[in-house]
């Protein structure tokens, strides 16, 4: 069987996220160098704050200033960062029991090995040199033997609070088309469209996906079609996106290849956009050095009778 | 033994609008549950169980984020679901939570489904780079334009008929305080001379994008009898899914759809929905959809749907009234769209609609539809309990 192809897939994205009060106010303290938790119904401080109570459910927006001091409560080591993680050089993700909370927040502590870290163990917040109102303003933890520092009772209302935040995203993936998608691909690179033949309805899918999505069962038979097809419908497209090197208007049709029993989609060119029509009988124009046919072209011939195609639409 | 009878006792949402700065995610739900929960009189601690929907975890990037909505929620100690359908998530969340009534699992439960569109962008988090395939789609409108065109071909339907589906949802939304769009000034005309985006759909024949959420406490007979307002009750609900691409496909009127419909008039006895139902909260993304669904659910007869429209059958004073409340066209939050579908169905069986009241409904279609159309979620409310 020939090699299944790969390729990175990485996606990633700027999301936004708007504070509401709670976390507002903790993300504009730690621009501040203020840490802030909430009081709960049962007299609890939670650090890092949240906006209900998880109890009573009730809202709780009673803010407290703990102190940047505190005690690993837990803690791992992490031999090889990551990119985006706190630190370059190998560090103990810890869970750190500010002074006056009674919950955790998990950070970095810059501790030179394993050995130099344990539960128990009194560590401070070391703050980044610029901040802006993000969880990284706390640039990590670092181990401290001095006395508890304490909190000048911070009321949580600031000049100028940040509301919202930019949480961007990244996942690396590696992605696999699989076996019959493999093969329609290394098909179209020599300029051939090879689909797939299903054993028990023996409808051909254009492009292949190694099963009949209707019986469920494997497909193996392939079957070449094309290069002609018909036009079975289709929109023009107004809107230039981004990342997308067409001009517009375009054509996006639903292209019913002779053989096939699916529509593929594709563009129309080769005929003014007005002019395209349901029917019209096409053939791909191909561009040296790609992978698809770069559109599809007018044949000349007749255009299709609607009964030939209106159950491929 | 029978299915214990559904009520919903509360409905809440969210004004919904293009960005909720003030909010979190959190803030966002909470607002609409609180509302839900005041409508029914009920506290948190009546609730038993939460189910909770939302479109793709892509469109916020908050990966799973019913883990940490279960505080606003106040979901901790009980169970909570989270339901994924699409577009249709809203309705399918709903019926998650009417089941475990009806299955007496649960006596109430909260159900509830939102997006905040401005955290993100859907249209992105729809056309991820996948290697090896050729960019070509333009979002969404991309996706569903060429359907429009073979059901114009199909039907023989005037060019006309997709503006004046969104010159009424959208004169409907000025009836709804919650909608989204408010166009105090919209005129056929202006629908008309909109720009032709993907053309058949034009820029107005085309939903916003919204941060909204939406909420239904859904009770048991018990429930219901405590209940301070009229509730709704629920007559039949279905989900049905096809594959999002098979040879035969038919994507102007899907068979999953037609059998989800078909499944809920036989549960509620409905044999002729076009005068049995009094109207028809209906999954519209794009306007040309409510003559295709009109036909899909058998309001109408193949080909037939868009002179129901034309003749004005599905404005709110006709007597087949479409998207009272201004349809997704005037709201979208995407995961939400379809629980508000079925929360308005539910809102006007009770008689609670404010000025896009129909008079006297009494059984309402409420439908959400999701993927490419490949998820469908119904439900048909009476303002009658079953067998009663």
């Amino acid at each position: 069987m020939p090699e299944v192809l790969k390729a990175p897939l990485v996606v990633e994205f700027p999301f936004t996220r708007s504070l509401g009060p709670v976390q507002s106010a903790f993300l504009t303290g730690l621009r501040e160098r203020v840490v802030l938790g909430v009081r709960t119904a049962d007299g609890r401080t939670l650090v890092p704050p949240v906006e209900y109570d998880p109890v009573t459910a009730e809202d709780i927006r009673d803010l407290v200033e703990v102190a940047p001091t505190g005690t690993v409560t837990t803690w791992a080591w992490n031999h090889a960062p990551r990119r985006g993680q706190p630190l370059t050089t190998p560090f103990a993700w810890v869970l750190v029991r500010l002074d006056g909370a009674d919950t955790a927040l998990l950070h970095a502590l810059d501790a030179p090995g394993p050995d130099a870290v344990h539960t128990g163990m009194r560590v401070r917040i070391r703050w980044a040199a610029e901040r802006t109102g993000a969880i990284t303003d706390i640039a990590c933890f670092e181990p401290y033997d001095g006395d508890r520092a304490q909190p000048a009772g911070h009321t949580g209302e600031f000049e100028d609070p940040v509301t919202g935040i930019v949480a961007a995203a990244r996942l690396d993936y590696t992605y696999s088309p699989g076996r019959a998608q493999t093969a329609y691909i290394n098909a179209l690179s020599g300029r051939r469209t090879v689909g797939e033949r299903c054993p028990s309805c023996r409808k051909v899918y254009v492009p292949p996906r190694g099963a009949c999505p209707t019986c469920g069962v494997a497909t193996s038979e392939q079957v070449e079609v094309g290069p002609r097809g018909t036009v079975t419908t289709f929109c023009i497209v107004n809107i230039k996106a981004k990342n997308l090197d067409i001009e517009v208007p375009y054509v996006y049709a639903h292209i019913a290849l002779d053989g096939a029993d699916l529509a593929l989609h594709g563009r129309i060119g080769g005929i003014p956009y007005d002019e395209v029509r349901m029917g019209l009988r096409v053939e791909p124009v191909w561009t040296e050095g790609s992978r698809y046919p770069d559109h599809y072209r007018p044949t000349g011939e007749p255009d299709a009778d609607y009964d030939t195609y209106k159950e491929l639409l | 033994m029978s299915k214990e009878p559904v009520a919903v006792v509360g409905i809440g949402q969210t004004k919904h609008v293009a960005a909720r700065r003030d909010v979190s995610i959190a803030g966002l739900v909470r607002e609409a549950a609180r509302r839900a929960l005041d409508d029914a009189e009920l506290t948190w601690a009546d609730i038993d169980a939460v189910v909770i929907g939302k479109a793709p975890d892509f469109f916020e990037g908050v990966m799973m984020p019913e883990l940490y909505l279960a505080d606003a929620l106040g979901a901790v100690g009980k169970p909570m679901l989270r339901v994924h359908t699409a577009g249709s998530v809203g309705g399918s969340t709903a019926l998650v939570a009417a089941n475990l009534v009806a299955a007496r699992v649960h006596g109430t439960v909260l159900t509830l489904a939102f997006e905040k569109q401005s955290e993100s962008n859907a249209m992105w988090g729809l056309s991820l780079p996948i290697p090896f395939q050729q960019p070509l789609l333009a979002g969404a409108g991309g996706f569903f334009a060429p359907h429009i065109r073979a059901y114009m071909r199909r039907s023989g339907a005037p060019e006309t008929v997709g503006a004046l589906v969104a010159y009424k949802d959208r004169r409907n939304a000025l009836k709804n305080p919650y909608a989204h769009l408010h166009e105090h000034d919209i005129t056929l005309d202006k629908v008309m001379a909109s720009p032709m985006l993907w053309d058949p759909i034009r820029y107005s024949e085309t939903c916003p994008s919204s941060d909204g959420a939406c909420a239904m406490v859904l009770t048991d007979r018990a429930g219901a009898a405590r209940a301070p307002r009229p509730p709704a009750w629920m007559l039949g609900g279905a989900m049905r899914s096809e594959p999002t691409l098979f040879a035969g496909k038919d994507f102007v009127s899907p068979q999953a759809g037609q059998d989800c419909a078909a499944d809920v008039y036989r549960q509620a006895g409905i044999t002729d929905p076009r005068r049995e139902i009094d109207g028809a909260e209906i999954y519209v993304p794009f306007s040309w959809y409510e003559p295709m669904w009109l036909e899909n659910l058998g309001f109408a007869g193949e080909g037939e749907g868009w002179k129901l429209t034309e003749a004005g059958v599905t404005e709110l004073d006709g007597d087949l009234p479409v998207n009272m409340s201004g349809g997704v066209l005037s709201t979208n939050p995407i995961g939400a769209s379809g629980m508000i579908r079925f929360a308005e169905a539910a809102l006007q069986v009770r008689g609670q609609a404010g000025e896009h009241q129909v008079d006297g409904a009494r059984r309402v279609l409420g439908h959400a539809y999701g993927g490419g159309s490949q998820f469908f979620s119904m439900w048909l409310v009476g303002a009658e309990p079953p067998d009663s």
